[in-house]
């Protein structure tokens, strides 16, 4: 099996595509033009960007150039998974951060250590895009949550404000937001993971065997990389929603709907 | 007759904007009070009677319970006894019964349990039949969901009601059952007490002995001890 390199050209045929979404921006007077242009943009200097520098770093593979790659990843995830939503409250930052942090780093830990075992751990060939795959699903997961839970507040406030009147506790006033908060958050993934293999081939799975892995060894490093990333986004979105929780219920059962605020 | 509630210098600030909503307010509700707040929307009479359900945090100033300050794992137990009572009732999905079953979910309330015969009792207060409790609550006019709402609340028996303008958006009809059940409810005990906030005048010289006006967050006519 041979490994066909894309020349400059082959990409310029391939971006001369997103003509046809302005086609249909200008035709359906969308007002998208720009957007799809930064769009464009963004997608070419940011690949390009992190191609030149995972082959840096794939050089120089030491646990202190890894590590702070990571970490940088890790805290763009939180930040972007923040930045969701129309509203908003006075710490979901730190919320969302902490939550991505937390889940998507136990998480890859067990794949690295538990399950790939690779020597050493930080080997940038695994762990670098073994993170990356985690925490895109994980951002997903939290910003869902923290969306779900924040609408789900303002609309069901006047239930909530009755659970509490009548002697309910803020846990039990919150719940019915809670857990559809957390189910919003989880079902991208089980989506994912009842059609994969059927509609759609995981971008990693396609690209081990475009690179001449076996499509039954790719299988099992998808299988695997399924299972972790339906771990950290369930646990990032638990994570997120009860931090919520945390933020707009007082200890002192009150519900602190100032805190909700329009973006 | 013994105090149930009392505040002490009782401010509420509006956080974000830095704007008093309530000047320091010295109020004793006893038991057996019957009380209105009439004021114009905004007066600070919804504000005061949130802060009494514990619904909002005080900015500054002490609220006693049976001379007693109310610690945070009491307030669910305190919100059973002194019950509030929105403009706007919440009813969840389920019918009549599922929404009076409610309540006996909850934790504080768990050792109790539902009676029929209370709560059939009190629909004939508000001119129900028993076939009532059968509805859907999504097919209740704003009415009927507040007069199921006050039968959610007067069947676990509170010391006291705190009323926030619970007829405003009522018809005459559906405004006379909920007065109905309520004079019922104080009539079981006379050691109930009630604050209905109204911008009904007429209204609440009919409900009530004691009454006091709400102005830019000043409570007067407070009578003196």
């Amino acid at each position: 099996m041979n490994y066909q390199n894309l020349t400059a050209l082959d990409m310029g045929i391939a971006a001369s595509l997103i003509l046809i979404n302005g086609a249909l921006s200008l035709l359906l007077r969308l007002g998208l033009g720009r957007q799809l242009l930064w769009a464009a943009v963004r997608t070419v200097v940011q690949l390009l960007a992190i191609g030149y520098l995972l082959g840096w770093v794939f050089e120089f593979a030491y646990w202190y150039v890894v590590l702070p790659l990571m970490c940088a990843m890790t805290l763009i995830a939180g930040l972007s998974a923040a930045g969701r939503g129309r509203r908003t409250y006075r710490g979901q930052r730190v919320d969302s951060i902490l939550s991505v942090w937390g889940s998507s780093w136990l998480v890859t830990a067990v794949g690295l250590f538990a399950v790939i075992r690779i020597h050493p751990w930080y080997e940038p060939q695994y762990a670098i895009p073994i993170l990356g795959m985690i925490l895109g699903n994980t951002l997903t997961g939290v910003s869902l949550g923290i969306e779900r839970m924040t609408q789900e507040l303002t609309s069901g406030r006047n239930t909530i404000e009755m659970i509490l009147a009548l002697g309910g506790s803020r846990w039990e006033a919150a719940q019915e937001a809670i857990r559809q908060a957390v189910r919003a958050g989880m079902i991208p993934t089980l989506n994912q993971m009842t059609v994969v293999g059927i509609v759609s081939l995981p971008g990693m799975m396609t690209g081990q065997v475009l690179a001449g892995e076996s499509p039954e060894d790719a299988v099992r490093y998808q299988i695997v990389i399924m299972f972790l990333i339906a771990a950290s986004s369930a646990l990032g979105t638990v994570g997120a929603v009860l931090l919520t929780y945390r933020r707009l219920f007082s200890s002192s059962h009150r519900f602190l709907r100032d805190r909700l605020q329009e973006r | 007759m013994s105090a149930l509630i009392e505040t002490r210098a009782l401010t509420r600030l509006d956080e974000r904007r830095q704007v008093p909503l309530l000047q320091p307010i010295d109020f004793t509700l006893h038991a057996g009070d019957r009380v209105s707040i009439t004021g114009a929307s905004g007066s600070g009479k919804s504000v005061f009677l949130r802060a009494l359900a514990l619904l909002d945090a005080p900015t500054s100033g002490q609220i006693l319970w049976n001379n007693q300050p109310i610690g945070n794992t009491q307030i669910p137990h305190y919100r059973s006894h002194i019950s509030y009572l929105s403009q706007r009732p919440a009813l969840l999905d389920g019918s009549v019964e599922d929404n009076l079953r409610f309540p006996f979910s909850l934790k504080t309330l768990r050792k109790r349990s539902f009676d029929l015969a209370a709560v059939t009792t009190l629909l004939g207060h508000a001119g129900k039949a028993p076939d009532f409790l059968a509805k859907r609550a999504g097919d209740l006019s704003g009415g009927e969901s507040q007069v199921v709402s006050l039968i959610r609340t007067l069947q676990l028996n509170p010391e006291v009601l705190l009323l926030d303008e619970p007829t405003a958006a009522l018809d005459p009809t559906s405004s006379r059952e909920v007065e109905a059940l309520i004079d019922a409810w104080f009539a079981g005990d006379p050691a109930r007490a009630c604050i209905w906030v109204s911008h009904d005048l007429d209204q609440a010289r009919r409900m009530s002995d004691i009454h006091l006006q709400m102005s830019a967050g000043v409570l007067s006519g407070v009578p003196q001890p």
